[in-house]
């Protein structure tokens, strides 16, 4: 059974494995017990990325009348998404068959329905060293967090019914894809081209920033947005939450080395290191530009530098991981405090001033600091970094175009079906109420 | 009989209650409230908004006293609460025109 394999330095083995059937059954992977126990706790961590890390840091920041909805779109999301993982989306995203080294055909673009209801994932089934389970699950927390990561877009005004629609579909027709064409293995369309993702920059970041921006552009701005004062109604939630993303984050990028390696160390180690550099970024930025630093600042500067850092985790060194932090604290910081307000959208949480715009800083930065000259593991045989950097734009564009218009034609559908948006008077009231007859705050 | 609502602000309350309290007001009631006068406002940032914050935490206290003792009442909450500063706030004196304890049924200046 081919192996799928993500980001893994290994993927030359494979290459030749390929090429030797008699010498790919003696290298046969078995069950690596020190692999698999990182990756049940890497997964772990993921699932509690959103539940409840980015569902605080996004609830703090909404009024206290929305305080409910957020969370309960992201616990929503959570279900909704493992099921349908279960049911389709891992087969989706995942199942090989057809998928051959440099050619394009249909699986090039999607997998099969082979692996749907997951058949053939049984107890003893392998993905590479760990049980095929624990890498399902494990990727079944990076489909959840990816729609969740939207809901930041457009909070406060969206119906609940049409959000269940919305990333329903969403995930089967723009992440389950996209998540194939980049980490399915040979024959996937962005892994031919040769695209550095190691856990999800074009995937998870680009994918749903750009979602979220043509989100909050379909359904419109809050109503009183700019004018009215809408401040964060608890950022203790928010640093709270992004502290809880800061942590699991490591079972996001040293996680999807799928082993616990000297890679996944490396990607522990930049992964910190950028994080860092981009809080810091961020709060002198805003120190020197207003004048005084914010504690939402340095927490939007952590997540920024997270969200860079992850296409770059299996393949950066550490310098390189202060250029990509430093970058996208600047970066995210200039998108979500200047850019957002001089173009007036209202991306209610910066889903794409931080996601897309970080997304896409680490994705480009990613073919730079790859280079062993920067520190990286090193680019491809006779790649040089002019080459890697076109490679990772065309990765960022692909992603911004099928994202961007996909999401387009979702919303419009679900908008004309359903309506997207609550009325002026469920948003006056507050959706806690409005959408769930409930209060977040009896005091 | 008279109500004495005082606007002041919150980090007097404890002094005013105790000057209060020396001149033998027996009870009061104290809300948490928002206000500006003269004293303007300042800014918040949120990401890059920048929101002016005109109303400033305030407390209230109202109190129901004997005709005759507005004027001490009006010197001990004027001396406790003043910081010489703008935004020390005000006092209002309305007439109060019944007073009922509860308890035992009691009305008028008895009940107070």
């Amino acid at each position: 059974m081919f192996k799928q394999i993500k980001g893994r330095s290994g993927a030359l083995m494979v290459g030749l494995l390929g090429l030797l059937p008699s010498l790919a059954m003696a290298e046969e992977a078995t069950l690596d017990s020190g692999d698999t126990a990182w990756m049940i706790t890497a997964t772990v961590l993921v699932l509690f990325m959103t539940i409840p890390g980015l569902a605080l840091f996004y609830a703090g920041m909404v009024r206290s009348k929305n305080v409910l909805s957020v969370l309960m779109q992201c616990f929503a999301i959570t279900a909704l998404m493992s099921v349908l993982w279960a049911l389709y989306g891992y087969s989706l995203a995942f199942d090989g068959t057809g998928m051959e080294a440099g050619v394009m055909n249909l699986n090039s673009f999607v997998g099969g329905l082979g692996k749907a209801f997951l058949s053939g994932v049984t107890v003893d089934s392998l993905s590479g060293t760990v049980p095929e389970t624990v890498f399902m699950t494990f990727q079944m927390t990076f489909a959840i967090i990816t729609p969740a990561l939207i809901v930041g877009a457009f909070a406060e005004r969206m119906k609940f019914s049409a959000l269940l629609w919305f990333m329903g579909i969403w995930f089967t027709v723009i992440y389950a894809p996209i998540a194939h064409m980049v980490w399915g293995g040979d024959g996937g369309l962005l892994w031919d081209w040769g695209v550095l993702d190691f856990a999800g920059g074009t995937v998870v970041h680009i994918n749903a920033g750009i979602a979220g921006l043509v989100a909050c552009l379909v359904l419109g701005k809050r109503k009183g947005y700019p004018g009215t004062a809408m401040p964060p109604h608890n950022l203790g939630y928010t640093v709270m939450g992004a502290s809880m993303l800061w942590v699991g984050w490591f079972g996001f990028n040293a996680g999807s080395e799928l082993a616990a390696d000297g890679t996944a160390g490396m990607a522990m180690a930049v992964t910190q290191i950028a994080t860092a550099t981009a809080a810091l970024a961020w709060m002198f930025a805003e120190w020197i530009s207003h004048g005084k630093p914010s504690v939402l600042g340095i927490a939007s500067g952590a997540v920024a530098g997270l969200v860079a850092i992850t296409p770059a985790s299996g393949t950066a060194g550490p310098m390189g991981a202060i250029l990509i932090g430093a970058a996208a604290g600047i970066g995210c910081y200039l998108a979500a405090a200047k850019l957002k307000r001089a173009i007036g959208y209202d991306d209610s949480l910066d889903v794409f001033g931080v996601h897309a715009v970080g997304g896409i800083i680490g994705a480009i930065l990613t073919g730079l600091c790859a280079a062993a000259s920067m520190g990286g593991v090193g680019l491809a045989e006779g790649m040089t970094i002019g080459g890697q950097l076109w490679i990772q734009t065309k990765g960022v564009l692909f992603t911004l175009v099928y994202s961007g218009i996909g999401s387009f034609i979702i919303l419009k559908i679900v908008d004309v079906v359903i309506g997207l948006r609550v009325t002026e008077d469920q948003e006056s009231e507050g959706l806690d109420v409005s959408q769930h007859d409930e209060r977040g705050y009896i005091l | 009989m008279k109500l004495v609502t005082a606007i002041i602000k919150p980090f007097k309350l404890d002094d005013v209650r105790e000057g209060l309290s020396e001149i033998g007001v027996q009870g009061i009631t104290v809300t948490e409230v928002k206000g500006f006068g003269r004293q303007k406002g300042h800014t918040e940032l949120y990401r890059g908004a920048e929101y002016v914050v005109d109303f400033l935490p305030k407390v209230k206290i109202e109190a129901a006293v004997a005709a005759d003792m507005v004027d001490k009442v009006i010197e001990a909450i004027s001396k406790a609460a003043n910081t010489g500063k703008i935004g020390d706030g005000k006092i209002f004196v309305s007439n109060l025109e019944q007073t009922v304890r509860i308890r035992t049924g009691e009305t008028g200046p008895d009940a107070l």
